[in-house]
């Protein structure tokens, strides 16, 4: 469907996460499936080594490889007005070089011992990884925390890879009307907040970046400190800390890292709409997105209640837009996700492309019907005990990919979380009740505080404005 | 629902087995459960067992408890190739069919009943192939096998459903009509392939999904549902024996041959340029040319060159001319493709529009490099390491293992190939990827689909 929520960036190749709460991995019997007692990876282990570095491992014993992962607290929302685009430029940077492992010879080492790496920057993080077999994982250590204090750049390795990024940001934004409605949207759903400023960077800002603006950024967060390691597969939290200790261990801790606390929104107190006409659209659709609490900024229960929420409205076939607006006949797809993961708030978004002679308005009555009906006669128990079952189930599933666990511990530990908060995640869905599930709805689902985003065809969109 | 039939079927189907393959037949009198072939010692410590059911199905099976779910890919041989032009999309369509409804269950039903049990199907076609992904937890093995099996073998095809997904893959159709990497791709096989049913576009055109009808998915199933051409693989906790009976359940009733037309070897045209006028600031570019068969004794090679071209995600001689020195593009890729009726290889970049010529020159002259001196001995050695190194990699989940099992029976390379694999790679000599190299990239031809404003 109509995606334009490039939640991360990747140095190489579109790997687009889905949006929804972070994928989860539980170790249950298979017999307790609605357990929410469970206990999500509950062989974890964590540490914390002297100069502040965070260290997570979450074991699993199947395939003799590991998946190596290093995140930085820091991501597109802590950069300085005016900069957009280093966190995202810096992380293509860190492949150039190191004294030690110079012009590119990181990548060179990870490919000559069939190590996959990849590198992505989002609002909140920055990550680092590579995939190798187990006996690798010791330099890749000695590697990447070479990289956390000393990287070299040269101008001729930097003007070239700006370029790259300029191309990546033709290529995924400005080449797609999908992907230049959803910067617009999100630039005016945080008004304020620095998460409504693209992750790629706006483009005359990433072309007025340089070498300095680079180290200056890594000169004030690429620090132990401001890091959480996550090894994921045939390890044991042991033999991790030994080798953190002889790696990462003899980093210095830099500096100290400046509290993230970004600019505020006010209150929207209108509903917004952002409306983009391109010839290159040929099936008009909308989405509407919400400001809501993250599972950082939440009350408790509230984010948890969110999830449900969102389950029981948009995703999947027995969702309820499901049933009314695509098993109608008036959409072609309608649905919705929560952005659950981020440290400070964060949205909901609907989404819908209307079916045959059937108008855009049409399918958003439905989704307005929908959202008035939660609000005003809740959801039953059954709909709750039903989502979050698909909800820990889908979790089980994603407990068969090392990356994928990896993944969800480094996106709530980045996020404001805590390895507890992903570990009794299923416990915590499973104190929602209907009632709570209908409280969310009624105090965040409100239109004056949402922004609503068009996208429609050149030749029709005058009498599409008029139904809009 | 869910025992109903199974019991007796099993019987059956053995019976039927004595009688009609007879070099089956000793294995399916005397052993009414699955038999354990073959069992192969994957490099990390995961064994493949070979498995044939009571009714002679066999599937290729990774037992593996720890965690309690099932994985199961399995491929028809058949793809959207076997479509009438007129009718191009079939496959696709049926793809988006099978999960709604079957049996006496409807749609609806249907679709409530797997999300409930947290069931999933996947199904999809490619130009040879008609591939389903099949998951479950343990814990609802057996209803998710009678779903299965209703959705394989009495698929509804009621008009309220057929409607919809007609629907929205016209919906998507649209859409990708107007996204210039779908337009290049289109633009490359539609005229490289021209009259060949690889030209067809695997999802139809609006007019060829408006016009599919039930009794189209009917016959597409009836023709291409058979066991002599399907390839089946699990990943998962459940053990041999109770896998023959599933597999009995699930596939059993399919007619043992399939009705396949013959797909005449493509002649693949090279030496020409189409270009598509599109508004944008980049321009996508596909490159391509013919290649040589999976079954050639210098595939391998051909695979390790492609690999030192373009293949690499940090390291090709492309990614290095055209992004790490130049700046040119984000990505920029070159893979092999062998279908059963032709081989190509194909390549693609976006670039800016005024380095858009500038681009297509370095990799013209990249290709004639690599087809004239061939690969470096470095460059040789470097990559047979990261393919050796990385090939574990692509076991590590449920769904990856179970899909290079279809992939590797597929290409008939035998239940002993993980094995081999690495080995065969490593054998690579110089002097053979040289070869290799001219004989892929060394014709001089290639056809190039461009999508942008006019290019200089």
């Amino acid at each position: 469907m109509t995606s334009p929520n490039f939640s991360v960036f990747w140095r190489h190749t579109i790997w687009l996460i889905a949006s929804v709460m972070p994928a989860l991995i539980l170790a249950m019997p298979a017999s307790s499936q609605e357990n929410t007692a469970t206990i999500i990876a509950p062989n974890t282990s964590s540490y914390v080594l002297e100069n502040g570095l965070q260290i997570v491992v979450l074991p699993d014993h199947r395939a003799p490889v590991v998946t190596h992962m290093v995140w930085y607290k820091v991501g597109s929302a802590d950069e300085e007005r005016g900069k957009s685009g280093i966190a995202h430029f810096l992380e293509h940077l860190m492949f150039k070089g190191t004294p030690s492992y110079p012009d590119g010879e990181f990548s060179k080492i990870v490919a000559s011992l069939g190590g996959q790496e990849n590198a992505f920057t989002s609002t909140d993080y920055t990550g680092y990884f590579q995939r190798v077999a187990k006996e690798h994982l010791p330099l890749m250590m000695e590697m990447e925390s070479d990289r956390m204090s000393n990287l070299i750049l040269a101008p001729e390795q930097v003007a070239p890879e700006l370029k790259v990024v300029l191309e990546e940001r033709a290529q995924r934004v400005d080449s797609s009307p999908g992907g230049q409605l959803g910067e617009e949207v999100t630039a005016t759903l945080f008004p304020n907040h620095p998460y409504g400023t693209p992750i790629i960077g706006w483009e005359h800002e990433i072309a007025a970046l340089t070498q300095q603006d680079a180290f200056d950024f890594y000169n004030k967060y690429y620090t132990p400190n401001n890091v959480v390691l996550i090894v994921a597969g045939d390890v044991t939290g042991e033999e991790v800390l030994e080798l953190a200790r002889n790696t990462y261990g003899k980093v210095k801790r830099r500096f100290d890292v400046p509290t993230r606390r970004r600019a505020a929104d006010p209150v929207i107190k209108t509903a917004k709409t952002v409306t983009l006409i391109d010839a290159r659209v040929q099936q008009p659709s909308f989405q509407r997105a919400y400001i809501v609490p993250s599972y950082s900024t939440a009350q408790p229960g509230e984010a948890e209640s969110l999830d449900i929420l969102i389950n029981i409205l948009g995703r999947g076939a027995s969702s309820r837009l499901y049933k009314s607006a695509v098993k109608s006949g008036v959409a072609n797809g309608s649905g919705g996700y929560y952005q659950g993961s981020s440290l400070d708030h964060s949205r909901i978004v609907f989404w819908g492309t209307p079916r045959g002679d059937n108008k855009v308005a049409d399918v958003e009555a439905i989704l307005d019907q929908e959202i008035s009906r939660i609000i005003k006669d809740g959801v039953t128990g059954e709909e709750v005990t039903r989502a979050r079952k698909k909800m820990i189930a889908s979790s089980l599933y994603s407990q068969d990919s090392q990356e994928s666990m990896a993944r969800t511990f480094g996106v709530a530990l980045t996020s404001g979380q805590t390895i507890r908060d992903v570990q009794h995640w299923p416990e915590d869905l499973g104190k929602v009740t209907a009632q709570m599930v209908q409280d969310a709805a009624k105090k965040w689902l409100v239109k004056t505080r949402s922004v609503s985003g068009y996208l429609q065809p050149l030749s029709k969109s005058k009498s599409a404005e008029k139904e809009g | 629902m869910q025992h109903k039939y199974r019991p007796e079927r099993r019987n059956t189907r053995t019976m039927v087995m004595t009688l009609s393959k007879s070099n089956n037949a000793f294995f399916a009198f005397l052993l009414i459960l699955p038999l354990l072939l073959i069992s192969t010692q994957l490099a990390f410590s995961t064994q493949i067992q070979r498995v044939i059911s009571p009714g002679g199905i066999e599937a290729w099976l990774v037992e593996e408890h720890s965690i309690p779910i099932l994985t199961m890919n399995f491929a028809f041989r058949g793809g959207s190739s076997q479509e009438h032009k007129d009718k191009a999309g079939l496959a696709n369509v049926l793809s988006a069919m099978l999960d709604e409804g079957a049996g006496d269950i409807k749609s609806q039903d249907f679709l409530e009943r797997l999300e409930d049990l947290s069931v999933h199907f996947d199904f999809s076609t490619g130009k040879d192939f008609f591939h389903g992904e099949f998951k479950t937890l343990s814990a609802n093995q057996n209803e998710a096998f009678d779903l299965l099996a209703l959705a394989i073998n009495q698929p509804r095809f009621d008009s309220e459903p057929l409607e919809r997904m007609k629907s929205q893959i016209i919906s998507g159709l649209k859409r990708n009509a107007r996204d210039p990497d779908r337009i290049a791709s289109r633009l490359w096989f539609e005229n490289a392939f021209s009259n060949h049913p690889y030209s067809q576009p695997t999802k139809g055109t609006e007019s060829t999904v408006s016009g599919i009808t039930a009794q189209d998915l009917r016959n597409y199933r009836e023709n291409v549902f058979a066991l002599e051409n399907l390839k089946i693989a699990v990943v998962g906790a459940i053990d041999a024996v109770s896998l023959g009976i599933a597999l009995d359940q699930i596939f059993g009733k399919l007619p043992d041959k399939a009705k396949l037309k013959t797909i005449p070897a493509a002649d693949l045209k090279i030496s020409e340029a189409r270009h598509t006028a599109f508004d944008s600031p980049q321009t996508v570019i596909r490159f391509g040319g013919r290649s040589i068969d999976r079954a050639d004794s210098d595939f391998v090679a051909a695979y390790v060159v492609n690999h030192i071209l373009g293949g690499g995600s940090f390291s090709s001689r492309l990614y290095d001319e055209v992004r790490e020195k130049r700046g040119l593009a984000y990505s920029i890729f070159t893979h092999l493709m062998t279908l059963d009726s032709s081989a190509l290889y194909i390549g693609g970049v976006s670039t800016r529009n005024e380095t858009a010529a500038e681009v297509l020159s370095l990799v013209k002259q990249e290709l004639a490099r690599i087809a004239n001196e061939g690969p470096t001995q470095q460059e040789l050695d470097e990559t047979i390491k990261y393919l050796t190194g990385s090939y574990a990699l692509r076991f590590d989940t449920s769904d990856k293992i179970a899909g290079q099992l279809v992939a590797i029976q597929i290409e008939e390379l035998g239940i002993d190939y993980i094995n081999t694999r690495n080995k065969l790679v490593s054998s690579v000599t110089l002097e053979d990827a040289k070869r290799a190299a001219k004989r892929v990239f060394g014709d001089g031809g290639l056809f190039v689909a461009t999508v942008g404003p006019i290019m200089n």
